[in-house]
């Protein structure tokens, strides 16, 4: 699967073939409809499979005794060594689903293929703001001062614009991360 | 006084008198049958001929009723220059079952609010009923606020017939309080696909905003219906789980969220299996639930 990620990702959704993913994979075309019936559905398990790892990682950092601002850090760092060592699994997401959103319109509708990892950040914010460490606010703009500060650096680490090592700037995006979510005493 | 069918006596102590009302709301052929069945001997807003005092020199009562909840701070309340709590316990010594009616009576309800006086309890904790041979039951709490006025009659009938109900960890009858008022209600499929409604209004589900304790609330609400026809949630007003014991809670009309989260999900689902769940359902527009019933 983490072949067919790169394949996706390198290539784009519609310059990757079925045969380029079953070379990849090292089975043959006809064996490979025996599992997918679609290049679409290939690309809708892989959405599952790449986000259900991130959501692993974060379930187990959701459920480890230490407040959410540690939490936060640990799961920026956690984000960015995937996006070093697996940067498939992110790019994926980036480059693929974010990007061909027609291909997701049946089966993947909303967070029908991601929401295990959304659930975790839903269980990450309602942790902090329970124990008074982040403040009250929408769900939706605190999401994405998560996903999109941690999307669009993963994007400009892709790009390889970035001037130091990617894992040197978790501290301060987590800071900054942070720092939009936590309680102010009014 | 004198009598052939079992005696009820109704007595009031530090309440707002709305679970009489309810009684008088039951429907007209049960409470016909009602009190066909049982003498109710005492009741301070029903009866003429009788009072308090004629009862506590009676021997003995079959069914003690107890509205409302109980002090025994005769500075902050008294009847005939007595506490509440002298006279439940005097009461007490010739019932053969006691019944608390309503919220207040189970647990001290919006009394216990009050914080010029520390001391008002429901009957269950102000009495101590190893002391009372007479009772041949526990003492069953009819929670509600108001008790639904069918729960009533289907306790002291039951109780009547059986000499026994079986009852919950809060001694409430199972038959009427093994259901959520969830079950039952009209807009469970707006609860499914998270379609959050006004309040007031015939559509939507009031649990996203509104406050509405119906998937955590024990109660028969939306089984055995009010006035045979309705309830709260089908009538578009949250159900405020008056019948739990953290009734009355604060800001009962809102639901208390962190970042958008509901703070308390649905009895018996983990919060990560519910907002998984949750997550899927809000994915989808069901056209039909968006719009109005009627135009």
């Amino acid at each position: 699967m983490e072949n067919s990620l790169k394949l996706f990702s390198k290539k784009g959704f519609y310059n990757t073939t079925i045969p380029d993913i079953a070379k990849a994979m090292k089975m043959s075309v006809g064996n490979m409809y025996n599992y997918f019936s679609s290049k679409e559905e290939l690309a809708k398990y892989a959405i599952k499979y790449s986000t259900n790892i991130l959501a692993a990682e974060l379930r187990e950092i959701n459920q480890m005794d230490i407040s959410s601002k540690e939490k936060v850090y640990l799961f920026v760092k956690n984000y960015f060594e995937n996006v070093k060592n697996s940067p498939e699994v992110v790019e994926y997401f980036l480059r693929v689903y974010l990007s061909n959103r027609e291909v997701f319109k049946e089966g993947c509708e909303g967070f029908l293929c991601v929401g295990e990892f959304v659930t975790e950040v839903m269980i990450l914010l309602d942790e902090g703001a329970q124990n008074k460490e982040f403040r009250e606010q929408d769900f939706f703009p605190a999401f994405a001062m998560i996903m999109g500060c941690l999307g669009g650096f993963a994007f400009l680490s892709g790009e390889a614009v970035l001037d130091k090592d990617l894992l040197e700037y978790s501290d301060p995006i987590a800071d900054n991360i942070y720092r939009a979510l936590k309680y102010e005493e009014s | 006084m004198k009598s052939h069918k079992p005696t009820i006596v109704w007595y009031q102590a530090v309440t707002c008198n709305g679970n009489t009302h309810s009684l008088l709301s039951a429907s007209s052929s049960r409470l016909e049958l009602f009190l066909n069945s049982f003498d109710l001997i005492y009741h301070p807003s029903l009866t003429i001929d009788t009072t308090l005092d004629d009862i506590l020199k009676l021997k003995d009562i079959d069914f003690l009723l107890v509205e409302g909840a109980i002090t025994s701070d005769e500075k902050y309340y008294s009847i005939n220059q007595n506490s509440t709590k002298n006279i439940l316990e005097k009461l007490s010594q010739k019932a053969k079952y006691i019944i608390s009616v309503g919220s207040c009576a189970s647990y001290g309800g919006v009394h216990k609010k009050f914080e010029q006086n520390d001391d008002i309890l429901g009957v269950e904790e102000i009495i101590d009923t190893k002391k009372y041979k007479n009772l041949k039951h526990e003492i069953v709490n009819l929670t509600g606020c108001p008790v639904h006025p069918e729960w009533i009659l289907q306790t002291v009938f039951s109780l009547n017939s059986f000499s026994r109900m079986s009852l919950d960890d809060e001694k409430r009858p199972r038959e009427l309080y093994s259901n959520l008022a969830h079950h039952g209600c009209t807009r469970n499929e707006y609860f499914e696909w998270k379609v959050e409604g006004d309040f007031g209004q015939k559509e939507g589900c009031l649990f996203y905003d509104q406050g509405c304790r119906g998937p955590m609330t024990h109660s028969s609400c939306n089984k055995i219906l009010w006035n045979d026809v309705s309830s709260k949630t089908r009538a578009g007003m949250p159900c405020i789980g008056c019948t739990e014991k953290d009734f009355p809670r604060e800001n009962m009309l809102e639901t208390k969220k962190n970042i958008g989260i509901p703070l308390d999900v649905p009895l018996g689902i983990p919060k990560r299996a519910y907002l998984s769940i949750t997550g899927v359902a809000k994915t989808f527009k069901i056209d039909r639930l968006n719009k109005k019933l009627m135009d």
